[in-house]
């Protein structure tokens, strides 16, 4: 039988196949290269990466679901959370904080210490506009939506700009209601 | 003798995209296979409004005199519009993928089952960057675990 109630996070990471840490960096570089060729400008490469990163998380989302044995959360605070502890910690072995919370409990910040994306890497110059990790906000922003909540996403803290975290702000901009009652006739 | 007659996968619109029948008996052709799905997915909806308690997420199980049809519905899903014609109302209502078994009354354990094949899934329906969302499926792989999963599923019953 499943367990029940939720699965930590490190025992989810213990227990899925895992590719060599610096294979998966070394590939993320190469992508995020490419399209800084292929497109020219930083700003189209920002634009591609979270449009590349919402196409990963609607399909992440049942996997991440399907292993965590997460149910639903009761509030954004909890679904903050849970990316946070169990997500980060599922996908990318490390944990993120959340914090900053605003007073309606719609906006908050997830802290990344430590980004394993980001271990090769220094911006150059030419390339100082570019969110390098805009692929984890495109994620984050996918699943959430695919469980119907509209979020913005946007990069606070960046380490290749110097910064001493790195710090995704989570904004929510529609939840749409699961139960009862429904607002009928919209 | 076979415990599992059939399995289905419906996607979020109520449109049949995996249909796989196991043993001679409860085999279906294909038009009835896709009625099936289309009916499960109106009633699996209607059961959520019939409810007299708020928080109700579906039928979960249905008995019968000859079979049971277990289902499992995935957290994710869209928001879709249903027109009542009793109350002339229309309703929103959060639909995911579905996934259900029918199988001989009384097997036991199908809840597990269901989670496993909605990993399996996951894997490997889901990461396949071929495949498109809410299409049929067509994977290989996931038909060979699928079909190893339901292997193992009976060897365990056998042996209970």
């Amino acid at each position: 039988m499943p367990p029940v109630g939720p699965r930590s996070g490190d025992a989810i990471f213990a227990n899925v196949e895992r590719v060599n840490a610096e294979l998966f960096t070394l590939t993320y570089g190469a992508i995020v290269r490419q399209l800084l060729t292929d497109l020219e400008e930083v700003e189209e490469v920002n634009k591609q990466l979270d449009q590349m990163g919402y196409n990963i998380g609607i399909r992440l989302i049942d996997e991440f679901l399907a292993k965590s044995n997460v149910s639903r959360c009761v509030d954004f605070k909890e679904t903050a959370e849970v990316i946070a502890k169990i997500g980060f910690k599922m996908f990318l072995g490390v944990t993120a904080s959340v914090t900053n919370w605003d007073a309606d409990g719609t906006c908050c910040s997830i802290v990344l210490e430590d980004n394993p994306l980001v271990d090769f890497v220094e911006l150059p110059d030419t390339c100082q506009g570019l969110y390098y990790c805009n692929i984890l906000s495109g994620v984050v922003r996918g699943a959430l939506e695919m469980v119907s909540m509209k979020t913005e996403i946007s990069w606070i803290r960046d380490m290749l700009r110097g910064d001493d975290a790195f710090e995704l702000q989570v904004k929510l901009l529609k939840q749409v209601p699961e139960e009862y009652p429904y607002k009928d006739d919209e | 003798m076979a415990a599992i007659y059939s399995l289905y996968i419906i996607n979020k619109s109520g449109g049949l995209i995996f249909y796989k029948d196991y043993g001679s008996s409860g085999r279906m052709d294909t038009n009835d296979s896709l009625r099936v799905a289309s009916l499960w997915h109106s009633m699996h909806a209607i059961s959520q409004q019939l409810s007299p308690i708020s928080g109700c997420f579906g039928i979960e199980l249905l008995q019968a005199d000859t079979f049971d049809l277990h289902c499992f519905q995935s957290l994710t899903g869209y928001i879709s519009l249903l027109f009542f014609f009793l109350s002339k109302k229309v309703t929103r209502m959060i639909q995911g993928t579905k996934f259900f078994v029918v199988c001989e009354p009384g097997t036991q354990h199908m809840e597990g089952l269901l989670k496993h094949i909605y990993e399996l899934y996951t894997d490997y329906v889901l990461k396949n960057p071929f495949y498109e969302m809410e299409m049929p499926i067509r994977c290989e792989l996931f038909d060979i675990n699928l079909t190893q999963a339901i292997q193992k599923d009976r060897v365990a019953l056998l042996a209970r």
